[in-house]
């Protein structure tokens, strides 16, 4: 059974903070949860599904469902970092095709700029980890995790700390349309290069913001998205991998996103030629160049010439890519902001964009998610939708 | 520039009953990889082949040296600069460890190096590697 055709997104919001220290987690993900019903036309009451994942405070839905007041008939709590989101909406579609619900609530809320937490901090995954061992006394963080998939595409492909700063820079052009953006100050190549060496060949300005928010998504039945007065956005077809180190024969030079994406767009009946706009997770800019290569936007290790020369930027570049900002320059909530891209995704689709980066006619976007660890265990989830 | 390694408090790694013989061997200052009777060596240390599922292992005595795969100089997560590294061993397998014993900045992916013992924050000691010659 495909979920092709058998779910819409009905309904999508994004907390508009970006510093929360007067609220709690459950406070801003029940102001995320009012805010997608209302968005859809809808109220609390008719959510009979709910998703949420490790960013939940508590017992997560247990906590939540009560938090909320809701009644959902179905939840599922699959954890799979910024990427879980994504995998949300598309196992919404499964469980609305298999009947076991018809107006699913997800929803993401975190406060890491309250609480100082960042990428540049141990990872803290509790106990009984089966790697700590062999991990945890060498100083793996977020971030040099990432670096290392950097440096070694840098060192197989010839990839360039100038072509990785195109991709903030695109995101900054977008940012500066958005009066909800962390920075909103457009980059250049050289401010980039010029930020401080983080983990090399990291720098400052290749990182993602640290922000508190969160958002908020509805996925139902088609035929309840039909009696509603929103632009129809279909689900079309979704991916999702899991990729660790594969018993030491260790593989830098991919990600989850080349299985997960072909699943998407097998399912879909698409090819990459076919997408108008792109949401790309961007906790740092290796993020975005792994994940266009292994969605196949390009070919592997071409990711660097891709995205230079302001390719990436909405009305003069090849393929517009998350005109919100992305987490790069607007918000990446709970440091995981993966359910942003679907919103970014949605409002593309609408025709809800900020008109500056509007992609005219947008009928298919793609939304992509990578979570945890890129140069360790990571999950993936690739979206494509439809507007129809 | 220069970023010549430091000592620093390392976290010490949890000793789980199945990797017991490993920690003692890494005690002795020898590094052990754990070989499957089928699909050969893996990584990390566990009673069960990653690629097969099968209990059919036992560790073996390493070598302790192989070549840089991926580094990354961690320089502003606390006061002493770190090169975090993938190192892939002549025996196959490529494990996450740290760089030490040299100028960092001087090291470069495919670069020979050898194991060195480190001491941890009351755990065993952990297999770091510098550079050959």
């Amino acid at each position: 059974m495909s979920i092709r055709g058998k779910a819409h997104i009905i309904g999508a919001y994004e907390h508009p903070t970006r510093l929360a220290p007067d609220k709690s987690v459950a406070q801003l993900h029940m102001e995320c949860a009012l805010g997608a019903v209302r968005d859809a036309g809808l109220t609390l009451g008719d959510v009979d599904g709910y998703f949420c994942a490790g960013d939940a405070p508590g017992l997560g839905a247990l906590s939540m469902i009560e938090y909320m007041g809701i009644r959902p008939r179905h939840i599922d709590t699959t954890e799979t970092g910024g990427s879980s989101y994504l995998i949300h909406v598309s196992h919404a579609a499964q469980a609305i095709a298999a009947g076991h619900c018809n107006v699913a609530l997800i929803t993401l809320a975190g406060r890491p700029r309250s609480e100082a937490s960042s990428g540049l901090q141990p990872r803290n995954f509790g106990a009984n980890i089966p790697d700590q061992p062999f991990e945890a006394p060498f100083g793996p963080l977020t971030i040099n995790s990432y670096a290392l998939v950097a440096a070694r595409h840098m060192h197989e492909f010839g990839t360039t700390a100038e072509q990785l700063a195109w991709i903030k820079v695109a995101a900054s052009h977008h940012a500066q349309h958005n009066p909800h953006a962390m920075l909103r100050q457009v980059l250049t190549v050289d401010e980039v290069l010029a930020s401080p060496m983080v983990s090399d060949p990291i720098r400052r300005m290749d990182c993602c913001v640290v922000s508190d928010g969160g958002g908020a998504l509805i996925v139902a039945r088609p035929e309840i998205a039909r009696t509603l007065k929103r632009p129809l956005v279909q689900i079309r077809g979704a991916g999702e991998f899991v990729k660790g180190l594969n018993g030491g024969r260790v593989d830098l030079s991919y990600s989850g996103a080349r299985h997960s994406g072909a699943a998407a767009f097998a399912e879909a009946g698409l090819t990459p030629a076919d997408i108008q706009y792109v949401s790309i997770y961007d906790s740092f800019t290796i993020t975005v160049l792994m994940q266009l290569e292994d969605l196949g936007f390009c070919e592997k290790g071409q990711g660097g010439r891709f995205v230079s020369d302001g390719n990436l930027i909405a009305g003069s570049g090849r393929l517009p890519f998350n005109t919100d900002g992305g987490g790069l320059c607007s918000n990446h909530p709970a440091n995981r902001g993966g359910i942003t891209k679907v919103i970014e995704a949605v409002r593309q689709l609408r025709g809800e964009a900020q008109p500056a980066v509007q992609v005219p006619g947008c009928t298919f976007a793609l939304a992509q998610g990578t979570g945890g660890q890129l140069g360790a265990r990571h999950g993936s989830s690739t979206l494509i939708l439809e507007r129809v | 520039m220069a970023t010549p390694y430091q000592d620093r408090k390392l976290p010490a790694p949890v000793i789980y009953p199945e990797n017991q013989p490993f920690w003692d061997a890494a005690g002795r200052g020898e590094l052990l990889i754990p070989h499957c009777a089928a699909c050969g060596p893996y990584w990390y240390p566990r009673p069960y082949c990653p690629h097969c599922g099968s209990d059919q292992t036992e560790l073996k005595r390493s070598a302790g040296r192989g070549v840089v795969y991926s580094l990354s100089i961690t320089r502003r997560a606390g006061p002493i600069a770190y090169a975090i590294a993938y190192v892939t061993l002549d025996e196959g397998v490529t494990i996450m460890t740290n760089l030490a014993d040299c100028d960092l900045d001087s090291v470069r992916i495919g670069d020979r190096v050898e194991v060195v013992f480190k001491p941890t924050d009351g755990g065993p000691q952990v297999p770091m590697f510098r550079p050959v010659g």
